[in-house]
């Protein structure tokens, strides 16, 4: 089969899928590359599914808005696949003063960008979503904010691509970038060489190795976050929740499972010799942190937890940007836990970007280069 | 693995609403055709149709669901990854697991 194609990309995440995709529509050839033998298998397939635009930077928040204007809303039918998207709005919860401070801050700076979010009494979030316990004394309400289901969404993104011609190759691991005259143009991987105009770099926390082969470094770190799903429950309320404490964030999915992230805390000090694995721990962690705030959830069954590993940026918004000093690579990268919920938007983004097109939306703010030692 | 292979064109099967997950009520009808929209591995289907992610997590279905792909694929079963299996290996409820530090 023919190597070459006008986009190789790296990484068949939700970045690298809805790029495709989108690339594809356009009228380019792209092959993408991926290290798992599944698609999908990184961030993109163990995240907790948050189509949200409060509690974002605001740098971060353009990009959130406008995609939940104009992509997720037709999404399903334009993919011809169901990504459960629910709109039904985003809580997230306080308990003590302190949570309060913590939220009025957050929507402060959302309103600054134009979101319609507000800050609500315990009463005012008990009416919205009856099953809250007493203990909550405040939230922050944003309604046009939703989830969505990220394991559908990723291979409904896959499938589309697929159908529409883009070469996906699987347990393809990408050693090195390399150079012919001065442009980025080739992909070593440990079996073939694949060959591009342009090269697109959206392989989570295994960008930053890919992306030394060709002297740049985006400064991340890997962060381990663990999601757990209950049995099916009957229907009870499709808001997205979060908490001021980040105790747990998560929904209820079409299918009827709550689906629930969290962490320990001991995370940044776990003893597994460089292997990501889930802890003993976080799971009841997580589970004490829910019943505190929906009791009636304690007689609900886990059935499964999992691990899964955000790609940290340093200033806690991704690196979506051309690179200067190596012509030729597109970096989608460092997208920090928010991939996910901007992924539809960044793959349309991503496209005008590789295509010279005009932006939908100013990316400026997310430059490769922007990263400066603090004085 | 390549993924633009061509497994010729579906053809529906007298037996395809069989149900083969019986936790999630996943046919085998719907795991054929999820090998054709490119659901290659265990974990994609899974991921793609729940089949797989219900109660049991796949300790009932996951040999039959594994023989139907790898037939799809035209591939021995053998080469087939199965699932990873996640914690915690029977269900249990949120207070019980939330419950594992000592009191006191």
């Amino acid at each position: 089969m023919n190597n070459c194609a006008d986009v190789v990309i790296i990484g068949s995440g939700i970045i690298g899928n809805a790029a495709a995709y989108n690339l594809a529509k356009k009228g380019c050839s792209v092959i993408v590359l991926e290290k798992d033998n599944s698609i999908g298998h990184g961030g993109s397939s163990r995240n907790g599914g948050g189509v949200r635009q409060s509690g974002r930077d605001k740098r971060e928040l353009p990009i959130a808005m406008w995609g939940v204007k104009n992509i997720w809303p037709t999404l399903s039918e334009e993919l011809e696949a169901d990504c459960e998207y629910y709109q039904q709005g985003n809580l997230r919860l306080g308990k003590t003063q302190e949570h309060l401070k913590i939220l009025q801050n957050l929507t402060n700076n959302a309103r600054e960008c134009g979101l319609d979010v507000n800050m609500i009494s315990g009463e005012e979030a008990r009416e919205i979503c009856p099953y809250l316990s007493e203990e909550v004394i405040g939230a922050s309400w944003c309604k046009t904010d939703g989830h969505a289901n990220p394991l559908t969404t990723t291979l409904a993104f896959y499938r589309k691509a697929r159908q529409m011609g883009v070469r996906y190759i699987s347990g393809e691991e990408v050693v090195e970038i390399r150079k012919i005259k001065g442009k980025a143009r080739l992909v070593v991987t440990k079996n073939n060489v694949y060959e591009g105009d342009t090269i697109l770099l959206a392989a989570g926390m295994e960008s930053r190795k890919i992306a030394g082969t060709v002297g740049i470094d985006i400064p991340m770190v890997p962060h381990l976050m663990e999601v757990l799903v209950t049995e099916a429950q009957p229907d009870m309320f499709y808001q997205m929740l979060g908490t001021a404490a980040a105790d747990f964030y998560g929904h209820q999915s079409k299918h009827g499972s709550f689906v629930f992230g969290g962490s320990s805390g001991l995370e940044g000090y776990r003893k597994d010799n460089g292997t990501y694995t889930n802890s003993s721990i976080t799971a009841a962690c997580t589970c004490r942190g829910i019943m505190k705030y929906f009791p009636v959830l304690s007689e609900a069954k886990i059935v499964r937890s999992w691990g899964g590993v955000i790609d940290m940026c340093a200033d806690g918004v991704p690196v979506i940007s051309k690179v200067e000093e190596v012509p030729g690579l597109t970096l989608a990268c460092a997208f920090t836990g928010h991939g996910f919920g901007i992924g539809p938007a960044v793959g349309v983004l991503l496209s005008e970007l590789i295509r010279g097109e005009t932006l939908s939306v100013d990316l400026s703010a997310f430059a490769y280069d922007r990263f400066k030692a603090k004085i | 693995m390549e993924r633009s292979i061509d497994l010729g064109t579906f053809v529906p099967e007298p037996d395809d609403d069989m149900l083969i997950c019986r936790c999630e009520e996943i046919t085998k009808g719907e795991i054929r055709q999820a090998v054709h929209d490119g659901m290659f591995t265990i974990e994609e289907i899974r991921r793609w149709l729940r089949a797989g992610m219900g109660l049991c997590q796949g300790q009932t279905c996951g040999k039959l669901v594994k023989g139907i792909v790898a037939k799809e694929l035209k591939m021995s079963p053998w080469k087939i990854e199965p699932a990873t299996s996640r914690a915690p290996m029977r269900p249990v409820e949120m207070r019980i697991m939330g419950n594992e530090q000592l009191e006191g």
